[in-house]
């Protein structure tokens, strides 16, 4: 039902998953490295690929390092599958990889994403490739490499502490929604990438194992399974997952992350799941959001067959 | 009743169609042959070939024409199709004293050996459109002087070496770094400063050079000597035990001259930056040439006074147009996620804000 249709594969103008095998394990030397000490940037030499950096360059390199031809891949931008760079990236490695492809989240064997984490729990033998802009989670407060890599070293992360707290002081809460940064397994502080802070709870303790590839800042890190990452936080001001107080419009789960979509310029808006597959399977089983279209018919044609 | 938006696959193909109809534009007009390119757009070719990092002069005006004269762009699609390539090995380091120069220059020295050769410059030219170009007419022919032999063309910084004048560069057989296999580390060396240079935005470098001559990190640079011309690229055969020609390549070569009135750790002398450059660029080359002397401050024990050529992390982070384009284009990417969780964020705060000033709650749209 999810798979989608295979295109004609180019294995034979490219290697498979279209980087070199020499590039490829060096990529591997980096995420067990990587896996080894959770959380901690590996510098990797990145390649030129044939999309623009900031489109997933290193989530695609960490991709195609991973894939092996039996694999099933999902790919998302934004929690959903149909978006333009999710269907870009699925169909370079339908051509350079010949793998076979889903969108549906358990079937999937390599889920690359950008901006979310599926909300069905992912499990054992999966592998999360995260697209990162910006690995360094404390680039906005020293924009020096030099200096972040020190502080890393040092577990100097008294400037974080700070700026979470002034952010309390002026605000009254710590004012980032997004980006959120966490400590992994009381060690490093990470970048999540851009996940709503929403996702921030699913990286802890997940069985799958979560590689983060930033091409263009060249680097790699990972969480392997069931690591304990916190959201840095402070005892008198918890960390808080918020998303939009609404149910989903078509499906009507109350705790999925949900994207806002404009309907008119009457300011009317809805508020729908932004993992479409969590939402459709939902939609399947039959929870019929308030501002859905009615059941569609064609699940009961396909029966009649 | 809301049907989610589908389709991006219908839509990506769709527009990529029109992209190729526009780039061939009205089919009236004949279609530009690569060789036209190559031969008439000579200098765009060559900063393609440069920022791309691959001499092919045949490829680089395949990718202009592909990219419809975007010129970072074209430097993509080289980067991408370069790094492709298998590595069979590394050349001999090219002799640029051996070079025959088809242009050749000092601003230091009147006259010296090998003399002053002007060569195909717009140096003088004024820069009044040509409308007679407008129409086509004759290939233009220059005169040629018989029986001329090229002379030796030697260095001219080998002159001021002689006596001790500028400091002598360190000699290394070591094997520089390769910043398109090896993840830049900080601090880098000089050559690995020198090769992101080199395929540096020819953009950025001027600027940060023209920053160096306003105030900011000043080295009072001099031209020395600047000169293009082809060389002779030579590889070195394990199975023949012999060195082999492999090519001919255009390079554009700049050492400045600079002031210097010496510091704690070197004697008043003169220094020098350096530039090359694939093909013939000579803005390139000798913005890359004043980069690299502003950045050699440690190393000759100068002052690091906080500007921006000087900073060697500012400088190599930011200089490389492809990284630059990239991540300055993404954000026209989907970021609904992180815009809704701002939304959520922005909303909350107003709504403490205003609460806090007794305002009129806010307005919720209906749904």
């Amino acid at each position: 039902m999810t798979a989608i249709a295979q295109t004609p594969t180019e294995t034979d103008a490219y290697n498979f998953a279209y980087l070199d095998e020499q590039t490829k394990r060096m990529i591997r030397r980096a995420i067990l490295k990587g896996v080894a000490i959770p959380g901690y940037q590996v510098p990797f030499a990145s390649r030129e690929m044939p999309m623009p950096y900031g489109w997933g360059t290193g989530g695609v390199q960490v991709t195609a390092a991973c894939l092996v031809p039996e694999d099933r891949l999902k790919v998302i931008d934004q929690g959903a599958d149909d978006t333009t760079n999710a269907v870009s990236i699925r169909r370079f490695f339908q051509r350079t990889a010949g793998v076979a492809v889903t969108e549906n989240t358990p079937e999937a064997t390599v889920i690359q994403t950008r901006h979310r984490i599926p909300e069905t729990p992912l499990t054992e033998g999966q592998i999360l490739v995260y697209q990162v802009p910006i690995p360094e989670p404390l680039r906005f407060l020293e924009p020096r490499e030099t200096e972040t890599r020190r502080m890393h070293a040092l577990e100097d992360y008294g400037l974080m502490h700070v700026k979470l707290y002034e952010d309390i002081a002026r605000h009254g809460q710590i004012a980032t929604s997004y980006d959120y940064p966490v400590k992994v397994e009381g060690r490093y502080v990470m970048d999540p990438s851009p996940i709503p802070k929403f996702d921030n709870p699913k990286m802890s303790d997940n069985a799958a194992i979560q590689l983060f590839g930033a091409g263009r800042e060249q680097r790699i890190y990972a969480l392997p399974p069931y690591t304990k990452v916190v959201s840095l936080d402070f005892e008198d001001h918890p960390f808080v997952a918020s998303k939009a107080d609404h149910p989903c419009g078509l499906c009507g789960s109350t705790d999925s992350y949900l994207d806002e979509v404009i309907m008119d310029d009457q300011g009317g808006r809805m508020f729908v799941c932004s993992d479409t597959n969590y939402c459709s399977t939902r939609r399947e089983a039959g929870h019929i959001g308030a501002m859905a279209a009615p059941a569609p018919a064609q699940p009961q044609e396909r029966r009649a067959e | 009743m809301y049907v989610a938006v589908k389709g991006g696959e219908r839509a990506i193909e769709n527009a990529h169609a029109w992209l190729a109809e526009e780039r061939r534009g009205d089919p009236s007009v004949p279609e530009l042959a690569l060789d036209q390119i190559r031969e008439q757009l000579k200098l765009a070719v060559n900063r393609v070939m440069a920022e791309g990092s691959l001499y092919d002069p045949d490829l680089a005006a395949l990718a202009i024409k592909q990219s419809r004269g975007d010129l970072i762009e074209s430097i993509f699609l080289m980067r991408a199709y370069r790094t492709t390539l298998p590595r069979f090995g590394v050349s001999r380091p090219v002799d640029t004293a051996a070079m025959a120069c088809i242009r050749r220059i000092s601003a230091t020295f009147k006259d010296l050996p090998g003399g002053q050769i002007l060569g195909p410059t717009f140096d003088y030219t004024h820069r009044l459109l040509d409308f007679a170009l407008a129409a086509e007419g004759e290939a233009p022919r220059a005169p040629i002087t018989e029986g001329a032999e090229p002379a030796a063309v030697p260095h001219v910084t080998e002159f001021l070496n002689r006596d001790g004048l500028i400091q002598e560069e360190p000699h290394s057989d070591e094997t520089p770094g390769d910043l398109t296999r090896n993840p830049l580390e900080l601090p880098a060396n000089r050559p690995l400063r020198l090769q992101a240079l080199a395929r540096g935005d020819e953009g950025f470098v001027l600027s940060l050079a023209y920053s160096t001559q306003r105030g900011y990190g000043r080295t009072h640079a001099f031209v020395g000597e600047l000169r293009i011309g082809l060389v002779a690229v030579e590889y070195d055969v394990p199975e023949l035990g012999f060195a082999i020609h492999l090519a001919d390549i255009e390079l554009t070569e700049c050492e400045t001259v600079n002031q210097f009135k010496g510091s704690r750790s070197e004697p008043p002398q003169f220094t020098r930056g350096y530039g090359l450059v694939l093909g013939q660029s000579e803005r390139k080359s000798i913005s890359m040439s004043l980069v690299d002397r502003a950045l050699r401050w440690r190393e000759l024990g100068e002052d690091y006074i906080g500007a921006p050529a000087q900073d060697e992390e500012f400088v190599l982070s930011h200089c490389d147009n492809i990284q630059a384009t990239g991540f300055l284009e993404h954000i026209k990417l989907p970021h609904y996620v992180d815009f809704q969780a701002e939304l959520e964020l922005v909303r909350r705060l107003r709504a403490e804000a205003l609460e806090l000033t007794g305002a009129p709650a806010m307005k919720e749209a209906a749904e």
